[in-house]
């Protein structure tokens, strides 16, 4: 279980988070919504060790995430990047198997390349894509990868920042679904940042709504349209009215 | 009144963050050093640094070397005819290449080449998000993208120092030979009998702390940049400035350092 306490974190005068209370229970799916600026990628980085919090407590299974030996805290994790994050210097295989061939998870070479094949596979791509480059890769082949990357290793917990960004609604579908099942076939523990409500729908168990440096609203995914917060309401409906402030 | 201060104020502001920054730097480059010495080590990443800093610099270094070499004996030649003593051409091109120029020239052109390079491309690294992607994936950045490049560069610019300034030393010889009609064993043994050990010990010592300054330059503006391409644009810029003045303040520092009587 992941729990935020009273997480703050500034960034000159601008506080991000401003007491960011959140649990995330194992083997769910916890989706975090909000506008763009709101903190969203900084809490999620916070947990991974990424940015230090000014203050506050995370921990993971109720140890302080900020103890304790870091390469095993973050062996338990894999993430997928919002652009990707692919290593334009390596061929496809090797950004999967990444963390298979080197560190506490190496394995020889071949086995190495071996399991990136197979996730390669499970996330629709085929091994002879494996020795191309990142950027002779499409958009969603280059997510897919990150996506593969992300499980190579069979972590406990997978984080994605803004799975479904910059893909189209077909390559964005097949992404969600790709998340959902793999989250579920491996039993994971899943926090998702995203902006797509249909993203919400197909990944989350859980949603947390992230507004003014606070959890807004948090409850199941099927009680979010009928929340009856205005928050939360305007921001699934997409509407300019209400207390969010939209810029025209 | 405060006509008078506010320059003396902004100066000292400027200053003190100057200081600040080269703080920064120098801490950075001990932790990099640390890094270099402690596990685990990348060796994949040191060969491709090598490759990269060391053997493609070599063309670039060459022809700035053979060029500079040949125009430093047409200089010496005619300035010497003015007192007659042309006939140190093979030892000052000797000693101009192997103390000074070699290692500045190589040690500028690296800052071109490779410090821009590196800062480059970790900064679009950085922008790009594959420097956290390398923490998550439980990889220091230190230890798999500066620790290489400083190694290399360390271990590869005196190399090319003294490859530097034995070309810059034939170019002189060319031209002597060729067309200023000196005798090709005698310019060979001049400059032989000249050098001392002290010069191709501070050759290379400079080549070794410019190397040094040029890799840890392009590694720090690359993990520092700011946000999108005007991030990167800036460090790389950044970078090379910073690499070409402390290159040229170290040089003044070890010329001191060797040549003060």
């Amino acid at each position: 279980m992941i729990e935020l306490r009273d997480v703050h974190k500034a960034f000159g005068s601008n506080r991000v988070l401003r007491g960011v209370n959140l649990r995330i229970e194992s083997g769910t799916s916890m989706v975090i919504i909000g506008g763009s600026g709101t903190g969203k990628s900084v809490a999620l980085k916070c947990i991974l060790g990424l940015i230090q919090p000014d203050s506050g407590l995370i921990t993971l299974d109720g140890q302080d995430v900020t103890t304790g030996d870091r390469d095993a805290f973050l062996a338990r994790f894999g993430m997928l990047f919002q652009g990707g994050a692919l290593f334009d210097s390596l061929p496809v295989w090797q950004n999967v198997a990444f963390r298979l061939l080197r560190g506490s998870l190496k394995r020889p070479r071949d086995e190495a390349r071996e399991i990136a094949i197979e996730k390669l596979r499970r996330v629709g791509l085929k091994p002879e894509q494996a020795d191309l480059f990142p950027a002779e890769l499409s958009g969603g082949m280059q997510k897919r990868v990150g996506l593969a990357r992300a499980i190579a290793a069979e972590p406990e917990i997978i984080f994605f920042d803004e799975p479904t960004t910059g893909l189209d609604p077909i390559m964005s579908g097949v992404i969600n679904e790709l998340i959902r099942e793999i989250v579920v076939e491996m039993g994971a523990t899943a926090m998702t940042i995203t902006h797509d409500m249909t993203s919400v729908r197909a990944i989350a168990d859980n949603v947390a709504m992230l507004h003014d440096g606070v959890i807004q609203w948090t409850g199941l995914v099927a009680d979010m349209d009928q929340s009856g917060d205005p928050y939360l309401e305007q921001f699934v409906t997409g509407s300019a009215e209400g207390p969010i402030e939209a810029v025209r | 009144m405060s006509v008078v201060l506010s320059p003396l104020a902004a100066l000292g502001r400027n200053t003190l963050a100057g200081l600040a920054v080269l703080g920064r730097i120098c801490s950075f480059a001990v932790t990099a050093f640390s890094h270099i010495l402690r596990p685990p080590y990348y060796p994949r990443e040191v060969m491709h640094a090598l490759l990269q800093i060391g053997w493609l610099s070599l063309p670039v270094v060459g022809l700035t070397a053979i060029f500079t070499g040949g125009a430093l004996a047409l200089q010496i030649y005619a300035g010497g005819a003015r007192f007659n003593a042309e006939a140190v051409v093979p030892q000052i091109v000797a000693i101009g290449m192997v103390r000074e120029l070699g290692p500045v020239l190589v040690g500028l052109m690296i800052a071109a080449r490779v410090t821009s390079s590196i800062a480059a491309e970790i900064a679009t690294m950085k922008v790009t998000e594959q420097i956290d992607a390398l923490v998550t994936l439980s990889t220091h950045p230190m230890k798999y993208l500066v620790a290489p490049r400083v190694l290399s560069a360390l271990l590869t610019v005196p190399l090319l120092v003294g490859v530097g300034d034995i070309i810059g030393i034939l170019g002189g010889y060319t031209v002597a030979v060729q067309k200023l009609d000196f005798n090709a064993a005698t310019y060979l043994q001049n400059t032989v009998d000249f050098l001392e050990m002290r010069d191709i010990a501070s050759s290379l010592v400079k080549g070794a702390a410019f190397g040094v300054i040029a890799a840890v330059m392009g590694c720090y503006f690359g993990m520092h940049s700011g946000r999108g391409a005007m991030g990167v644009g800036r460090a790389t810029k950044g970078s090379v400035q910073a690499a070409a003045i402390l290159i040229l303040a170290a040089n003044f520092v070890l010329t001191g350092v060797f040549f003060s009587v």
